[in-house]
């Protein structure tokens, strides 16, 4: 401690006496040693949290021109996109940003799918991880549903309602979280005030207490094998490099052709074809017209999907929440000695492959209206998305036993 | 210092009476917790202006043609109003086995609609305009034998979000998402030709 706390001297030491500045920057960084074999999957953690500082500072900046209620929420967004300067680049960028979150969290969530990095002793981090997703998914309906349009209106009604389904509570219930007979003033201000101070704060809680969980086991990687049981002569891993320079640089890289990729969709495409702003949504909110096909944004129509697909509404409802709250089990489930997918068998491999599959199928037909052989297929691919979950106890502890190397695969480029 | 050599022997600790003090702290603090939660959590309940927005709804029913649909507010609420003629009323009866609850045992209605037309008199029908699915508008289908709902149709209401069918009396069909029929709000009757909206039958004075 006292040797990187007596580098420098003057106002280097005198911070550093009375702010462990430096040796922060040892303890998480430069002494942080990471596994030297990541891939590309390992782009994502970063980019979450560099979407989140987005997130935060266009959200300040909208939340400047937003006037929550009936009356004004439409028509301020609407004041933002067409008079503000810069306002419509501030909407776009947070509309956007919102849709990106979700692309970047699933490809975060499917990395640790490959690798198993759910697994013990990294149990708690996916967890708290999977918290960071159901606060994100509270957060993004309830941006959904300020800019007030008529998509807004009638998925917030969908939505609320489904809390109706609770036996007892239910109507009481919706009618608590509405704080009125119908989506109205009330609900707009409490979701803006939840949306803009309460759920900020919690998922930055999250990800601080994400990040200390992750300093605590250290990464995964991807051949699934603790680098903490190889140390060196130094007592750093063998297989470990200072997470700073090099994985800073690393990430640095993804940054930059993650910023490319959303400018292109901020400049030209932002709507994205009706998947990251809905047509409906142009629209102010009118409770006297229900939209012909209620949709939710790509990212919750997986479990939309999985509602719809039951012809029994509190079944629906069940299956739902069930689907999503089937995440946390996932390290509890997986009973392979071995975590990555590459030392797995080929059941497991066809397991999951099906597994990713049916989860964009889902995807796909949340978007679908819900009739013919849409209901058919979605019914089919409910089936196979709880089926993984039945399954993976027997397939993991079947076939995720074979050999492991001792040291990671890596070739030096 | 030598006065105080005294107090320096650490003197026994009684374990059972910290053990006590604990616990009477923390469960004090934890129900002054929970006291403290209930106005923050009432303060999400309807205000009272929002109570005060959901008086009751007149609607003059002398300005309706037979087999008419008109829509009014209650409560934030769509409500339906229909005059059913005579026909409508007979296509009632010829579709029970197509539905899930045609007795309306586990629907919610009135005490006064809970009957073979569910309501107070036969041809004029109050619904809440809200599918007991997920809460979209259903949209009027009356033309009976419309082949676009389903086949032998009788006439009724079709929710465009999920695919939900419902009767003239807001009987939901076989294989929709919906579980329950239609709901029925409190209503009652002044003379022959007022419709009040959100005062019960019951409640309301010289009324069948």
């Amino acid at each position: 401690m006292s040797a990187t706390m007596d580098k420098g001297g003057g106002f280097r030491a005198w911070l550093n006496k009375r702010l462990p500045v430096d040796q922060f920057v040892a303890d998480q960084l430069t002494g942080y040693y990471a596994p030297k074999n990541f891939n590309i999957w390992y782009f994502f953690g970063s980019l979450a949290l560099l979407v989140f500082v987005m997130q935060i500072v266009t959200g300040i900046f909208v939340t400047m021109h937003f006037k929550a209620g009936e009356a004004s929420a439409f028509n301020s967004v609407e004041y933002l996109r067409r008079e503000v300067p810069y306002g419509w680049l501030l909407q776009y960028m947070h509309a956007v940003g919102a849709s990106f979150f979700f692309i970047v969290v699933y490809l975060h969530m499917a990395r640790a799918f490959l690798y198993g990095s759910y697994k013990g002793p990294r149990e708690l981090l996916w967890v708290i991880g999977m918290l960071i997703y159901l606060a994100l998914m509270a957060e993004a309906f309830m941006g959904y549903v300020l800019p007030y349009g008529n998509m807004s209106y009638w998925g917030a009604q969908v939505i609320i309602n489904l809390f109706g389904t609770i036996p007892g509570i239910g109507p009481d219930l919706v009618e608590w979280i509405r704080g009125d007979y119908g989506i109205g003033d009330a609900t707009l201000t409490r979701f803006f005030s939840l949306h803009v101070v309460a759920l900020p704060f919690v998922i930055a809680l999250l990800i601080a207490l994400h990040l200390v969980a992750l300093r605590q086991t250290g990464s995964n990687n991807p051949d699934g094998i603790e680098i903490k049981e190889n140390l060196g002569a130094d007592g750093k891993p063998k297989d470990g490099i200072p997470f700073h320079p090099y994985y800073t640089l690393k990430d640095i890289v993804g940054v930059g052709l993650f910023l490319t990729a959303f400018a292109i969709v901020v400049f030209f495409v932002p709507t994205f074809g009706g998947l990251f702003m809905e047509g409906p949504n142009f629209e102010p909110a009118n409770p006297s017209s229900t939209p012909e096909h209620i949709a939710p944004v790509w990212y919750f129509t997986p479990y939309y999907a999985i509602l719809r697909a039951v012809p029994d509404q509190k079944m629906g409802a069940l299956l739902m929440a069930l689907s999503v709250v089937a995440f946390l089990f996932l390290p509890w489930l997986d009973r392979a000695k071995n975590k990555s997918i590459r030392y797995r068998g080929l059941a497991s491999k066809i397991l999951l492959g099906t597994f990713f599959v049916t989860f964009l199928m889902l995807m796909w037909l949340g978007l679908k209206p819900a009739d013919g052989i849409y209901v058919l297929l979605a019914r089919i691919f409910t089936v196979l998305y709880f089926a993984f979950y039945i399954l993976l106890p027997f397939v993991s502890k079947a076939d995720g036993n074979g050999p492991v190397p001792e040291r990671v695969t890596y070739h030096a480029h | 210092m030598s006065d105080h050599a005294a107090d320096d022997t650490v003197p026994e600790v009684d374990e059972s009476r910290r053990k006590f003090l604990i616990a009477a702290t923390a469960g004090t603090g934890a129900v002054g917790a929970v006291l403290t939660a209930v106005p923050f959590v009432a303060s999400w309940k309807p205000s009272e202006s929002a109570r005060a927005a959901g008086l009751p709804t007149e609607v003059d029913l002398s300005l309706m043609e037979p087999g008419q649909m008109t829509t009014h507010f209650w409560r934030k609420q769509q409500i339906y109003v229909v005059k059913r003629t005579p026909e409508m009323l007979a296509s009632l009866t010829s579709h029970d086995a197509e539905l899930k609850d045609p007795t309306s045992l586990k629907s919610d209605q009135p005490e006064y609609a809970k009957n073979a037309a569910r309501a107070i008199k036969p041809e004029i029908l109050v619904l809440i305009g809200t599918c007991t699915h997920l809460g979209c508008l259903p949209k009027t289908r009356f033309t009976p034998g419309d082949a676009t709902v389903m086949a032998n149709w009788p006439g009724g209401f079709f929710c465009p979000c999920h695919g939900s069918k419902f009767d003239l009396a807001g009987r939901v069909f076989e294989g929709s998402p919906a579980s329950v029929n239609l709901k029925v709000p409190p209503y009652s009757f002044e003379g022959d030709n007022k419709l009040v909206i959100g005062v019960d039958a019951t409640a309301a004075k010289g009324v069948a």
